[in-house]
């Protein structure tokens, strides 16, 4: 190799290694279940159940969907009383309005009002609303997260940064069955004037699992 | 039981630890609340993860309890409460 291509290539913290060498194998160690995963996945390919295309598309799907989807359906709420009703009413026909679907499961809309905070949790697994707000965090998973918001919820929230006040009940929803819960969190005071998807940005994901508040901007 | 649950209707949990795919978490059984509301019916979680199809299907309800009932030492206030949702073969009419 001539010394000024060397050279050029100088700078980038790893000279150990010839410039534009053939990319070094992922070093991953696969944990008993990744394993499993991956020979299932080998094997329903193989035997024609599914194509691995399908099992692409699948993931593009389900990462397309994310808490910014949840926010919209908050933020009409927020504007639209009639809407709300439907959607408290019954949730998995409501968000039918975005294109949106349930699938196996029905959504359950929750309302926190200055008397009631809730609070969503799966204690079994890790049941959340993925059709509205994409896949959970790593902490709703948590066996910590999962134990304790059913046990001290108040002190889970004030770790979150929320403080709910004594005379408002705290209602936990643990979600053991087919309802997939989303919290409709209270308007912030202050926002009159604002659109739809200026409210929308207000709404985190989690003020719509139940552990933390919009904020007035 | 057969027959529906309405709210307001006081339960009892089953205290019952079978093995299995069982959705009534352990924490709640033996506790006493209140139906809030009627879910549907759905088939049975724990006939459908032996490979069945888990008919005849159940009723799901959604129960709450009082923190302060089912935790002696819960530190929260006196009105906070826990919404979980059971099938009708764990609730026993109180």
């Amino acid at each position: 190799m001539p010394e000024h291509a060397n050279a050029e290539h100088h700078g980038h913290g790893h000279a150990e290694q010839a410039p534009h060498a053939p990319p070094q194998p992922d070093e991953k160690i696969h944990s008993y279940y990744q394993v499993l995963g991956l020979a299932l996945k080998a094997l329903l390919i193989e035997k024609g159940i599914l194509t691995a295309d399908e099992i692409r598309r699948t993931i593009e799907f389900r990462d397309s969907i994310t808490p910014a989807t949840g926010a919209k359906i908050v933020a009409r709420a927020w504007t639209d009383p009639a809407f709300k009703a439907r959607l408290i009413a019954n949730g998995t026909e409501a968000i039918e309005e975005f294109g949106l679907d349930m699938g196996a499961t029905h959504l359950v809309v929750v309302e926190n009002t200055p008397l009631v905070h809730n609070m969503i949790v799966c204690t079994l697994c890790s049941c959340y609303p993925r059709n509205v707000l994409g896949l959970p965090p790593s902490w709703y998973k948590s066996r910590e997260y999962r134990s304790r918001a059913v046990r001290e919820p108040r002190a889970v929230l004030a770790e979150f940064g929320t403080h709910i006040p004594g005379e408002t009940e705290v209602r936990v929803h643990d979600s053991t069955a087919d309802m997939r819960y989303l919290v409709l969190p209270m308007r912030p005071a202050g926002t009159e004037r604002m659109s739809e998807d200026e409210l929308a940005s207000l709404i985190s994901r989690d003020c719509m699992i139940g552990v933390s508040l919009p904020q007035r901007p | 039981m057969g027959q529906a649950l309405s709210p307001g209707v006081r339960v009892r949990v089953r205290e019952d630890y079978p093995p299995g795919h069982i959705r009534t978490p352990v924490y709640i059984r033996g506790k006493e609340g209140m139906v809030t509301r009627a879910l549907g019916t759905f088939p049975n979680p724990e006939v459908l993860a032996l490979g069945r199809d888990g008919l005849p299907k159940k009723a799901l309800y959604e129960i709450r309890f009082k923190q302060k009932e089912l935790w002696p030492d819960y530190a929260g206030s006196e009105a906070d409460s826990l919404d979980i949702d059971i099938y009708e073969h764990w609730l026993a009419k109180i």
